[in-house]
C-alpha cells in the first residue's frame, strides 16, 4: 500500500432526514483504499456500508446528506467539488457496480446504447466510433457475440449477463476505483464466482483499487487484502483480510465470524459463547416420506388460439420443472436439496407441502400416497397436520393483520381441538420453546424484528407436532448473527419433538450443518444423493464439485 | 412488427363482439315495449305495429341479433325519428366536428400536463409541484359542464373576448372547402386566414374547457411516473456512470416514464369522449354528442344506439393504437 | 419504511385506539382533516338540511324571478323566483345518496367478483375479465347514458348506471390485490394451517384488501357524484322541479349568456365542493392505509 491512498475517508458522517427527524446512517468513519488495493467494507444490514459508498460518489438521495468529514480522491477534495466536476470524475474516475443487476440497466434501452452514452459523455469515444468501441467494452467482459448483443434489452439477458454489462459500464472508461456494492447478492453461487473473477482479473490487469461492499465474510476474505468492519454505522476494525480471520479484535467481529457458516464448524460453534453440546441424534427410523417418479410439468406460453392465428409458432413441449425424481426421508431424519435457482428445489418442496398437483408420480406420507389428493381438498385431509412448512420470507409469510399469538394459535383452531384457556397455554409453551418471549405475543408482525419473525413462524408449524416440516430456505432472508441462532434452534426442536426436515436451501455451508443426508438438483434431476460428509468431502459428481468450488474459500 | 400489430388487432375482436353484443342488448332491456319506444312517443298503434315488424321484434332473439348483425353489416344503424335522415349518415357528418374538439382538447392537455408534470417530479417540495398538486386535485373534481359554462361567462359575458357560443363557426364565415372536415385545418389549407381565426375563437373555449379537465389525470400520472423512473435504480448506475443531467432526465427517465402516461391514455380518452357530450351541449357544438343528447331528449332511441356504438368502435380504435405506441416504446411488450 | 407510525397502530379491537390513532394522523395531515371536516358538514346538509333551509325549495314566486343574492336570498332566485339556497341544500342529500348507493353497489359486486376472479383464477377470472373488458370498451359516461336511455329515466337506474360504469376499475383493483395475495406466504400457511379455499378468501385475503377498497370507494364517490349530476345536466335521471346540482346547472346554463351567473354558480359550486372534497378525503386515506403509492 503506498503512502498516499487513493482514496481517504475520515469522519465521514451522513445523516438522513425523516419523518421521525434526523437519522444518523454512518457515523465518523474512516477508511482509505491505496492504489491497486482492494478493500471490502462488511457488516450486516443497517450497518452504514452502502451509504458510506453513495456517500463517497455523492449520489446519495434526496433525504441524505454529508453532515461532516472529508472524502479525499487523489487529493482532492470530493464534498467540496461544484457538482459538474463530481459528474466527470463519477464514471471516469471512480464507478460503481451495483445488487440486482438488471434493475440496475435501463429497461427500454439497447445495452450497447447504454454503454455508448458513458463513452460519449466522457469523450472515450465519438459520434463515429462508439458503437465499435461499445462492442469492444462488452467483449472486454467476455460477453459472448458483442456485436449481437449491442442491441439486446436487459430483459433478455440473465442475471449474470446483465452484471457483466453493469460491470463493463463501470469499467468502459478505465476509471481508477470500482465501488462494487454486494455486486453478487441474489446470483447463484457459480455465477457470482465467474463475476468475482472477472472483476479481480480486470482491475488487477488495470491495476484498479476496487472498493467491495457486502455482507459475505467468506467473500470478502477471497477477494480482498483488507477488510474494513461496521456496524450500525461505526467501524469497529480494519485489518488486512489474513489477520481479521485469524485474529478478530474486536467482539464485533468475533461475533460475526463465528456466525458464518464454513466447513469444520458445527452449529453450535456459531453461537457467540459455547452452549451445551446437542446429545447425539437418534438413528433414523423407518422411511416417513417416500417420493417415486415425481413430475411436474408447466405449459410454455404462447400456445393460445389468437397468439397461432397470428401467425405465431404452435405451442411447444411443455417445461418441465421437476423430471421424475425419487427419494425417501426417514423418521427422525434430515435430509437437505439443494440446488441454484429453477433447479426445481422449490417446485419440489410445493408438491410434498400438497399445496401444488404432480403431473405424475407418487409421494407416499407414511404409507399413504398423499400426492393423489387434490392439493385443493389436502386441507381437509387427516395427513394434513403432519406435514408443516417454515417459510423463506418472515415477512411476507405473516398475516400482517395478525397478532403473533393469533398466528401461532391458528393452526391449533383449524386442526387442533384445544381451545380458550388451554388454547393460550398451549401457545405460550410453543413460544417459550422457540424462544419468544411471552409479552411479544401480543405484537403485530410489523412490530418485530426479523428473528422474532423466523421464530413465531417455527412456533406455527410445529404447534402441531408434525412429523415431516419442510423448510423453505428459512435463513435466507436473515443476517448471519439471526441464522446461526435460528438454525441451532430448528436443530434443538428437532431432537426434541423427534421431527423429520426437509431443509430446501443454495447454501451448502448451511446444509452442512443441519442435515444428515443431502440431494444435489439439477434442472429438475438430482444429480447426486448421499449422507453430507460424503457429498460434501468427496462430491462424486462433476455438479457438486463445481458448486463446491463456486464457494468462496478464505485464503489459507 | 407487423405481426405484432395483427396479435394485437386480434385482441381488439372480442372487444368489439362485447360491444356488439351489449348494444343489442340495451335495446332489448328497454322497460315496457320496444316497439313503442322506437316508434316515439306521438306514434299509432298502427304506427307501432309496422315497427314491431319492421325491426323484428316477432322474431326469437337469436334471429333479432342476426338481423342487427347484418344490419350493422350493410352500415345501417337505423332512422332518426327527429330528422327522418338515416343515423349513420348524421353520425358521420357531424362526427369530424366532435373529433376536432376531442383532439384540441388533448393536445392542449397533454402539452400542458407532461411538462408540468415533469417540473414537479424535478423539484419535488417546489412551488410548480404545489401548483401541479393543486391543479390535479381540482382538475378532477371540476365538473366539466360547469368549467363550460363559468368559462362562458367570463370570457364571453363579461370580457368579451370570445364569440357567442353556438356551433363551430359564426353566421358570417363561411366554411373552407371540406378536405379533412377539420375547420381549424381545412381553412389553412384553403390559405383563409379570416376563417381560421373565425375558427379558432369558436373553438378556443370548448377545447380549454376540456383540456383542463384532460389536464389532471395526465399530470398527475406524469409526476407519479417520472417520480418512480427518477427514483430507480438504473437512474443511480446512470448518475454513477457521470452521465449529465440531460441525459438522465430526458434518454432515462424521462422515455422510462412515458409508459405509465401511453397506457393512462386510454383512460383519459374515455373520459374525454364522455366530456365531449357535455361540452358540445354547453357550447352547442354540431357534433356527435349533441346530436345523441338531442335525441335523448326526444326519446329518439336509434340515433342513442347509434351514437354509442359509434363511440364504442372509436374508442377500441383509439386503445389499438396506443398499444401500438406502446409496444414501439416498449421493447418488452414486442414479447407479449 | 417499515416503521412508518401510521401503520403502526390501528387494532380492531381498541376503539379508544383507533381514535388516538385517527387524531394523530389528521393532525399531521392538515389538508385531510379540512376535507374529514367538509364531509361531516355535507353530511349535515343531507340529513338535516331540508329542515333548516329559510325557504321551501319548490315553492315558486313569479314576482321574484331571476333576483340576484341579496340579504334575504343569499344564493339569490332562479327563473320561478324560488330560493336558490335551499334548493342547494336540500339536493345534497339525493346527489349524495346516488353516489353513495352506486358505490356501496359496486363496491359489493365489483370487489367480490374481483377478489374471487384473482384467488381462484380460471373460468372465474375468464367471465369477470371479459365483462369488465366489455364495460372497458365504452367510454364511461356514453355508456352510462346508453343504460339510463335503456332501462328508463329514473334515479335508481342512475344509480346502476354509475355502478355498472365504474365495475372494471373495482373488479380490477380487487383481482389484482387478490391475485399478490393469492401465493404471499401468510395465504400458503393459511393453506398448511387446514383452512379451506373459501374460508382462507373470506378471513385471509379480504379484510387485508379491505382498507385498499376503501380508499378506492372515497375516490369513486366523487367521480359517482359527477357522472350522476352530468346525467341529469343532459336531461338523464332526475327530473325538474326536484332541486339536483345537476339539473339547476342546466337550468341555470341559458341564463349565463344574459349575465344571471347565481342561478348556475352556486349548484355548480356545491357539486365541485363536494367532488372536491372526496377526493381530498380519498387522497389522505390512501396515504394512510398505503404509504408506498402515495403520489
Amino acid at each position: 500500500m503506498s503512502a498516499v491512498p487513493l482514496l481517504d475517508v475520515r469522519d465521514l458522517t451522513v445523516e438522513f432526514a425523516t419523518r421521525r427527524g434526523t437519522v444518523r446512517a454512518v457515523e465518523r468513519v474512516d477508511l482509505s483504499i491505496g492504489k491497486g488495493e482492494t478493500l471490502a467494507v462488511v457488516g450486516e444490514s443497517g450497518s452504514g456500508k452502502s451509504v458510506t459508498s453513495y456517500a463517497v460518489m455523492r449520489i446519495l438521495d434526496r433525504a441524505g446528506r454529508i453532515a461532516a468529514g472529508t472524502v479525499t480522491f487523489s487529493g482532492m477534495a470530493l464534498r467540496d467539488l461544484p457538482e459538474g466536476e463530481m459528474r466527470d470524475l463519477r464514471g471516469w474516475e471512480i464507478s460503481m457496480i451495483f445488487q440486482n443487476p438488471r434493475a440496475a440497466l435501463n429497461p427500454i434501452r439497447p445495452v450497447g446504447r447504454q454503454i455508448e452514452d458513458v463513452l460519449l459523455q466522457h469523450g472515450q469515444a465519438g459520434r463515429g466510433n462508439a458503437r465499435a468501441r461499445a462492442v469492444e467494452v462488452l467483449e472486454s467482459v467476455r460477453i459472448a457475440r458483442p456485436a449481437e448483443r449491442y442491441h439486446a434489452y436487459p430483459f433478455e439477458l440473465s442475471g449474470g449477463m446483465c452484471q457483466r454489462v453493469v460491470i463493463a459500464l463501470a469499467l468502459a472508461c478505465r476509471p481508477q476505483l470500482l465501488i462494487a456494492d454486494e455486486p453478487t447478492t441474489g446470483l447463484d453461487v457459480t455465477t457470482q464466482k465467474s463475476v468475482m473473477e472477472l472483476v479481480t482479473e480486470l482491475t488487477r490487469a488495470r491495476g484498479m483499487s476496487t472498493l467491495l461492499i457486502t455482507h459475505d465474510l467468506g467473500l470478502a476474505a477471497a477477494y480482498c487484502d483488507r477488510v474494513v468492519v461496521m456496524e450500525k454505522g461505526r467501524v469497529v476494525e480494519t485489518a488486512s483480510a489474513s489477520a481479521i480471520f485469524r485474529a478478530p479484535s474486536h467482539a464485533y467481529t468475533r461475533r460475526l465470524m463465528r456466525a458464518t457458516p464454513r466447513p469444520g464448524a458445527g452449529l453450535r460453534d456459531l453461537l457467540p459463547e459455547g452452549a451445551a453440546p446437542f446429545p447425539p441424534a437418534p438413528i433414523p427410523g423407518a422411511p416417513l416420506l417416500v417420493v417415486e417418479g415425481l413430475v411436474k410439468e408447466y405449459p410454455r406460453a404462447g400456445g393460445s388460439l389468437l397468439g397461432r392465428l397470428a401467425g405465431r409458432a404452435p405451442a411447444e413441449a411443455p417445461f418441465r420443472a421437476v423430471d421424475g425424481i425419487g427419494f425417501e426421508i426417514r423418521r427422525g431424519e434430515s435430509v437437505g436439496l439443494v440446488g441454484e435457482s429453477g433447479c426445481g428445489k422449490s417446485t419440489t418442496s410445493m408438491m410434498i407441502m400438497r399445496l401444488l398437483d404432480p403431473t405424475a408420480g407418487r409421494i407416499a406420507f407414511d404409507g399413504e400416497d398423499i400426492g393423489a389428493i387434490p392439493a385443493r381438498r389436502f386441507a381437509s385431509s387427516a395427513a394434513r397436520r403432519r406435514i408443516q412448512m417454515v417459510f423463506q420470507d418472515p415477512t411476507d409469510s405473516l398475516n400482517p393483520r395478525h397478532s403473533a399469538a393469533r398466528a401461532i394459535a391458528d393452526p391449533i383452531r383449524r386442526l387442533g381441538t384445544l381451545r380458550g384457556a388451554a388454547l393460550a397455554a398451549r401457545v405460550e409453551e410453543l413460544a417459550s420453546l422457540v424462544g419468544l418471549p411471552a409479552a411479544l405475543l401480543d405484537r403485530f408482525p410489523h412490530q418485530l424484528s426479523g428473528g422474532q419473525k423466523a421464530r413465531v413462524g417455527i412456533a406455527r408449524a410445529i404447534a402441531l407436532n408434525p412429523e415431516l416440516v419442510v423448510l423453505d430456505e428459512p435463513t435466507a432472508a436473515l443476517d448471519v448473527s439471526v441464522q446461526a441462532v435460528v438454525l441451532n434452534l430448528l436443530h434443538e426442536l428437532k431432537l426434541r419433538l423427534g421431527m423429520s426436515y426437509l431443509f430446501v436451501s443454495h447454501d451448502l455451508n448451511v446444509v452442512r450443518l443441519l442435515c444428515d443426508r443431502v440431494l444435489v438438483m439439477r434442472a429438475g434431476a438430482i444429480v447426486e444423493e448421499g449422507p453430507v460428509e460424503r457429498v460434501l468431502g468427496n462430491p462424486a459428481a462433476a455438479y457438486t464439485r463445481e458448486l463446491l468450488a463456486a464457494i468462496p474459500h478464505p485464503p489459507a | 412488427m407487423l405481426r405484432v400489430a395483427l396479435s394485437r388487432l386480434g385482441t381488439a375482436v372480442p372487444s368489439l363482439i362485447g360491444v356488439v353484443v351489449v348494444t343489442f342488448l340495451l335495446t332489448r332491456v328497454l322497460p315496457g315495449d320496444t316497439a313503442t319506444y322506437f316508434a316515439g312517443p306521438v306514434a299509432s298503434a298502427e304506427a307501432i305495429a309496422q315497427i314491431r315488424a319492421q325491426l323484428g321484434l316477432d322474431q326469437t332473439l337469436p334471429v333479432q341479433f342476426g338481423r342487427y348483425v347484418a344490419d350493422l353489416a350493410r352500415g345501417d344503424l337505423g332512422t332518426s325519428l327527429g330528422t327522418g335522415q338515416p343515423v349513420l349518415h348524421e353520425i358521420a357528418t357531424r362526427l369530424p366536428a366532435s373529433a376536432e374538439l376531442t383532439l384540441s382538447g388533448l393536445l392542449l392537455a397533454a402539452l400542458a400536463a407532461v411538462p408540468l408534470g415533469i417540473l414537479a417530479a424535478l423539484r419535488q417540495g417546489s412551488w410548480v409541484d404545489h401548483l401541479c398538486r393543486v391543479v390535479t386535485t381540482a382538475g378532477v373534481s371540476l365538473p366539466v359542464f360547469f368549467t363550460g359554462l363559468l368559462a362562458v361567462y367570463v370570457f364571453y359575458f363579461l370580457l368579451g373576448w370570445a364569440p357567442s357560443p353556438v356551433g363551430r363557426l359564426d353566421a358570417f364565415a363561411t366554411a373552407p372547402p371540406a378536405v379533412t372536415n377539420f375547420l381549424l385545418i381545412d381553412s389553412l389549407l384553403a390559405g383563409d386566414t379570416e376563417t381560421f381565426l373565425a375558427a379558432l375563437s369558436q373553438i378556443a373555449l370548448p377545447a380549454l374547457t376540456l383540456a383542463l379537465f384532460a389536464l389532471a389525470p395526465l399530470a398527475r400520472i406524469t409526476r407519479a411516473s417520472m417520480l418512480a423512473a427518477l427514483d430507480s435504480e438504473f437512474i443511480r448506475t446512470a448518475r454513477a456512470s457521470g452521465l449529465n443531467r440531460r441525459t438522465i432526465v430526458l434518454t432515462y427517465a424521462f422515455r422510462n416514464a412515458m409508459l405509465p402516461v401511453v397506457t393512462t391514455l386510454g383512460m383519459v380518452f374515455s373520459f374525454l369522449l364522455g366530456a365531449n357530450v357535455l361540452v358540445e351541449k354547453v357550447f352547442a357544438w354540431p357534433g356527435i354528442g349533441s346530436y345523441a343528447v338531442e335525441a335523448l331528449i326526444a326519446s329518439d332511441f336509434a340515433p342513442v344506439q347509434g351514437f354509442v356504438l359509434t363511440m364504442a368502435v372509436l374508442y377500441i380504435a383509439l386503445n389499438l393504437a396506443i398499444d401500438l405506441l406502446y409496444g414501439l416504446i416498449d421493447p418488452r411488450a414486442k414479447e407479449g | 419504511m417499515p416503521e412508518n407510525p401510521a401503520l403502526a397502530l390501528p387494532r380492531p379491537s381498541a376503539a379508544g385506539n383507533l381514535l388516538r390513532h385517527a387524531r394523530y394522523v389528521l393532525a399531521g395531515n392538515p389538508v385531510t382533516a379540512f376535507s374529514f371536516l367538509l364531509l361531516l358538514f355535507l353530511l349535515g346538509c343531507a340529513l338535516l338540511g331540508p329542515s333548516l333551509v329559510p325557504h321551501d325549495p319548490q315553492a315558486s314566486n313569479a314576482l321574484r324571478a331571476l333576483q340576484a343574492p341579496s340579504a334575504q336570498h343569499l344564493f339569490g332566485t332562479d327563473q320561478l323566483g324560488r330560493d336558490i339556497l335551499s334548493r342547494v341544500v336540500v339536493a345534497t342529500r339525493l346527489d349524495l345518496g346516488i353516489a353513495f348507493f352506486s358505490v356501496a353497489l359496486v363496491f359489493a359486486v365489483g370487489g367480490l367478483a374481483g377478489v374471487a376472479a384473482g384467488f381462484f383464477g380460471g373460468w372465474t377470472d375468464r367471465i369477470v375479465g371479459r365483462l369488465a373488458d366489455t364495460i372497458m370498451a365504452f367510454p364511461l359516461f356514453v355508456l352510462a347514458m346508453g343504460v339510463v336511455a335503456a332501462l328508463g329515466n329514473t334515479v335508481t337506474n342512475i344509480v346502476i348506471a354509475t355502478a355498472v360504469v365504474n365495475f372494471p376499475l373495482y373488479a380490477r383493483i380487487a383481482r389484482g390485490e387478490a391475485l399478490v395475495r393469492r401465493n404471499a406466504g401468510y395465504v400458503q400457511a393459511a393453506r398448511l394451517t387446514g383452512n379451506g379455499e373459501l374460508r382462507i378468501l373470506l378471513t385471509t385475503i379480504l379484510p387485508n384488501i379491505l382498507p385498499i377498497m376503501a380508499v378506492q370507494m372515497s375516490l369513486t364517490m366523487g367521480y359517482a357524484i359527477l357522472n350522476a349530476a352530468g346525467l341529469s345536466f343532459i336531461g338523464l335521471g332526475v327530473r325538474p322541479p326536484t332541486p339536483e346540482w345537476g339539473i339547476m346547472v342546466a337550468e341555470g346554463a341559458s341564463f349565463i349568456v344574459s349575465g344571471e351567473w347565481w342561478v348556475a354558480l352556486f349548484p355548480g359550486l356545491a357539486l365541485m365542493l363536494a367532488v372536491f372534497c372526496f377526493n381530498l378525503l380519498g387522497d389522505g386515506l390512501r396515504d394512510i392505509v398505503d404509504p408506498q403509492r402515495r403520489t
